[in-house]
């Protein structure tokens, strides 16, 4: 089901990483500034857009699966909240680093840029353990649901409360890469693009992952005859599952996902 | 030989102070990927062998009897 779209993702990725990578040492020039610590700027910007473009996507699958109430859509969701959670800890190490070299400090707690990105991140590291504390898997999904909307919201208008807050410590992105010269803005665009893919690709293996899992869960259910109860019996999850007393089978697993 | 003259005409990084903040950045992402990609391998592991043994127990287990009543019409 998901399978299919893997190879071409997973080939354009690697193209795309390679040639983000090549551009990034070999093509786009030093900063006049920061030298070339500024390399850093074509990983750790696209991490955290994708982290935070991934967050409010799964705030509009979230919307879609309260809509439909298909776990299907609740599925995707939490693959994109859960995928957006590790680039978000790609940004922040990065970031770090960054400052460490620029700054002389690892975290300044005075910059809103990154306090309220680590805002954001705390508020989604807790989309978990929600997940993880409701044992029926149909509330489960409903309140992950509302937690995803009500988050995904808070990262617009977080980011929309840094750019009006004052401190300009942290160099802005959106806004002024116009302002970056040709050969720059296009190693950022080649490498958002990389990342993205990236996202895509492994949102993409991660739901396949699954679908196998519900799958090879159907299918034992139909050649060993366990009943939802011993189905029930598993480790609890915070994963999205199929509920213990749908419809059985390999066909209605995957629908379910 | 050529892998090396490659690499010679390649302009030459300035790596000197903050090369290793640079490199550092890269590895993280780098290894964030791996880890992941190490994760996704014993989730595969654990899908192969769990469909090895409902194989194993689907070749011991007896025909069913939808199974061995079609059989038998078919030998009639």
């Amino acid at each position: 089901m998901y399978g299919k779209r893997l190879r071409p993702l997973s080939i354009a990725t690697i193209a795309a990483m390679a040639l983000a990578l090549a551009l990034v040492f070999f093509y786009a020039p030093l900063d006049a500034e920061q030298g070339f610590l500024q390399k850093i700027f074509y990983v750790h910007v696209p991490l955290a857009i994708a982290a935070l473009g991934g967050f409010v996507l799964g705030a509009v699958l979230a919307i879609a699966h309260l809509r439909t109430r298909d776990p299907r859509w609740d599925m995707r969701s939490y693959v994109a909240i859960h995928m957006s959670l590790i680039f978000a800890v790609g940004a922040l190490i990065t970031g770090s680093i960054w400052a460490k070299g620029s700054w002389g400090h690892w975290w300044v707690w005075n910059e809103p840029t990154l306090v309220s990105f680590l805002i954001v991140f705390l508020l989604y590291a807790t989309y978990q353990p929600l997940r993880f504390a409701i044992e029926d898997p149909e509330r489960q999904a409903r309140y992950a649901s509302v937690f995803a909307v009500t988050a995904g919201a808070f990262v617009p208008m977080n980011f929309i409360a840094v750019r009006l807050s004052t401190a300009y410590l942290h160099p802005r992105v959106l806004g002024s890469t116009s302002n970056l010269p040709g050969p720059m803005a296009l190693t950022f665009v080649v490498s958002l693009l990389a990342i993205v893919l990236l996202y895509a690709t492994l949102c993409t293996y991660e739901l396949t992952a699954k679908h196998t899992r519900a799958q090879v869960r159907a299918l034992r259910r139909r050649v060993l005859g366990e009943t939802p109860e011993q189905e029930g019996r598993r480790p609890r999850s915070a994963a999205p599952t199929t509920a213990p007393g749908a419809a059985i089978g390999a066909e209605a697993a995957g629908r379910a996902l | 030989m050529i892998g090396a003259a490659a690499l010679a005409a390649l302009p030459a990084l300035p790596l000197h102070e903050a090369g290793k903040y640079v490199a550092g950045a890269y590895v993280v992402v780098f290894a964030l990927v791996l880890v992941y990609v190490a994760i996704m391998a014993l989730r595969l592991s654990r899908i192969e062998r769990e469909l090895g043994e409902l194989l194993e127990s689907s070749e011991s287990r007896p025909a069913a009897p939808v199974d061995a009543e079609r059989a038998g019409s078919t030998l009639r």
